[in-house]
């Protein structure tokens, strides 16, 4: 019996094209504020200074470019792996203008001042509840598709973006509770250390189940896509799944080592980061040897070699977490720009990258083409996307350690051997490195809308793609 | 007992609960089943990779 429904590509097609769109716009956001950093003197309004762009960024490129990047995904490869349309198609329409009005809201009321101050969950109180409504309702489409399956199995994707939509729900909920003072002013529901425990808590598994599990999910689906094969091992992407589930929860205490927190707290922190190497690498090379045997794909697939490249830093930065987690190491690392070039390593490396391989995966397919407008410019974004990333990361490792070791330096009477603004002047060629690796890495984007637009405009609109029969239906 | 006890039991609940889970899936009675959950995301058509249009 042949199915008449159709697949729900419009939202997915949504959420694809403002990811790109998104992407551009908080990786300009993240270029002006690395230009500021080396000539203040950008700082031209209050609006536009460094303190009110620093969050407008991270919330872009978080849950703007990766939060559109996440719904696009998750909606097409549930309905596909799950052979069934989109759960309640009105409630996804909604949950992307819903998504996109907050992301407008955020982008007016951080330059406005408005924040509740808490690092990746700054926007005030009537913004997170706009969030909690639109997240409820990802949650109802997503879980209420995956209810309406008509295979037996819930492919591994679904499990890792599943985990998100729960663990991001959570996160929010707890960390955002606030006792409003106005409309546009609250003040968090907890005090002193726990306040910094709970947003450390968010913080770490904002990470962990944002930047991570729900990129799995990307990973687990589009890599076995453009590879052509299976993944690796399916019992280990079980248990890939469930160590990370179980672990990422303990490793948000790393980021308050020598703070007020209680030692057995940071060190509890401390050896769960470390043990979350094993699960993370796991992961990465169940992805990685997804291409054995096909390795020659890489060649002159340049969808695959962003995708492969992100999981190579998925391992690389997955590595340096746990190092940096270690308080020794913590001790010459925090508050360093180490720390930015480690989310960098992950963010761009590895989060960008497997977002931009899986959407040039989609965007054909959205938009009734074979493949995109042009493969050489994918292959000169992927070059770009690298270079900029590798100079940005090696920039600030350097910068990093050397104002680490700055701030420590003490002369044999005990003084220090450097003011703080000696290690700020030392920074200025590593800082003019990194405005050139975010240049180089914003170039590529801007050759991706150009691309998607030129696909786009040869295209149609695909809503008439019937939903498949599942193969082992019997 | 006090809290404590309780918080360190489920503790270490989840700890075995983890270790049933990586017994559970190695076991060679899975086998089957997860090679076929494997090809829930390339065994369908696609119709990119088939050379034709999508929605054809």
């Amino acid at each position: 019996m042949q199915s008449q429904a159709t697949y729900n590509y419009k939202v997915v097609r949504q959420f694809a094209v403002m990811t790109v769109i998104w992407g551009i716009v908080g990786m300009l956001v993240g270029v002006i504020i690395a230009a500021q950093l080396v000539w203040p003197e950008l700082n031209v309004i209050e609006f536009l200074s460094y303190g009110r762009l620093r969050p407008l960024h991270t919330n872009a490129v978080i849950f703007a470019f990766g939060g559109c990047a996440l719904f696009a995904t998750s909606y097409y490869s549930v309905q596909r792996t799950n052979h069934t349309s989109l759960f309640l198609p009105k409630l996804a329409s909604f949950t992307f203008w819903g998504w996109q009005l907050v992301i407008v809201l955020a982008a007016l009321s951080l330059p406005l001042g408005f924040t509740s101050g808490k690092e990746y969950a700054e926007l005030e109180w009537p913004i997170d509840i706009l969030i909690t409504v639109v997240w409820v309702s990802y949650a109802i489409v997503f879980f209420g598709t995956i209810g309406t399956r008509k295979t037996k199995h819930i492919y591994v994707s679904n499990w890792f973006f599943g985990a998100m939509i729960i663990a991001v729900a959570l996160l929010h909920l707890v960390n955002s509770a606030a006792i409003p003072v106005d409309f546009f002013k609250s003040y968090s529901a907890y005090s002193g250390v726990q306040d910094a425990m709970i947003q450390w808590w968010y913080g770490h598994n904002a990470v962990g189940f944002f930047l991570t599990a729900g990129f799995l999910g990307m990973m687990y689906y589009f890599v076995p896509k453009q590879a052509g094969r299976p993944v690796y091992s399916y019992r280990l992407s079980v248990v890939h799944f469930w160590a990370l589930i179980f672990t990422y929860m303990w490793a948000g205490p790393h980021h308050l080592h020598y703070t007020a927190l209680p030692d057995w707290t940071s060190s509890i922190g401390m050896l769960f980061s470390l043990i979350l190497l094993a699960p993370s690498w796991g992961g990465m090379i169940n992805g990685i040897m997804t291409l054995s045997g096909a390795w020659h794909k890489l060649r002159d697939d340049p969808i695959l070699k962003f995708m492969i490249t992100s999981l190579s830093f998925y391992g690389m930065s997955t590595f340096e977490g746990p190092m940096m987690a270690i308080k020794t190491v913590n001790a010459l690392s925090h508050y360093t720009d180490w720390t930015v070039g480690h989310v960098h390593s992950g963010a761009l490396g590895w989060v960008a990258m497997i977002s931009i391989g899986a959407i040039y995966y989609l965007i054909p397919r959205l938009f009734g083409k074979s493949e995109m407008y042009s493969t050489k410019l994918i292959n000169v974004h992927f070059w770009l996307a690298t270079l900029g990333t590798v100079l940005y990361i090696a920039a600030l490792w350097i910068s990093g350690v050397m104002q680490g070791l700055m701030w420590r330096a003490t002369n044999a009477d005990g003084t220090l051997t450097y003011a703080f603004v000696e290690s700020v002047k030392a920074s200025y060629p590593f800082w003019t490195i990194r405005v050139i690796g975010g240049v180089l890495f914003l170039t590529g984007m801007l050759l991706m809308a150009y691309n998607m637009f030129k696909t786009i405009g040869s295209g149609r609109a695909v809503d008439d793609a019937k939903v498949l029969e599942p193969a082992h239906a019997h | 007992m006090d809290i404590n006890d309780l918080r360190a039991i489920a503790t270490v609940m989840l700890f075995v609960a983890f270790i049933a889970i990586v017994v559970w899936a190695y076991s060679g009675k899975r086998k089957q089943a997860f090679d076929e959950a494997a090809l829930l995301a390339v065994g369908e058509d696609d119709e990119v990779k088939r050379g034709g249009k999508v929605g054809q």
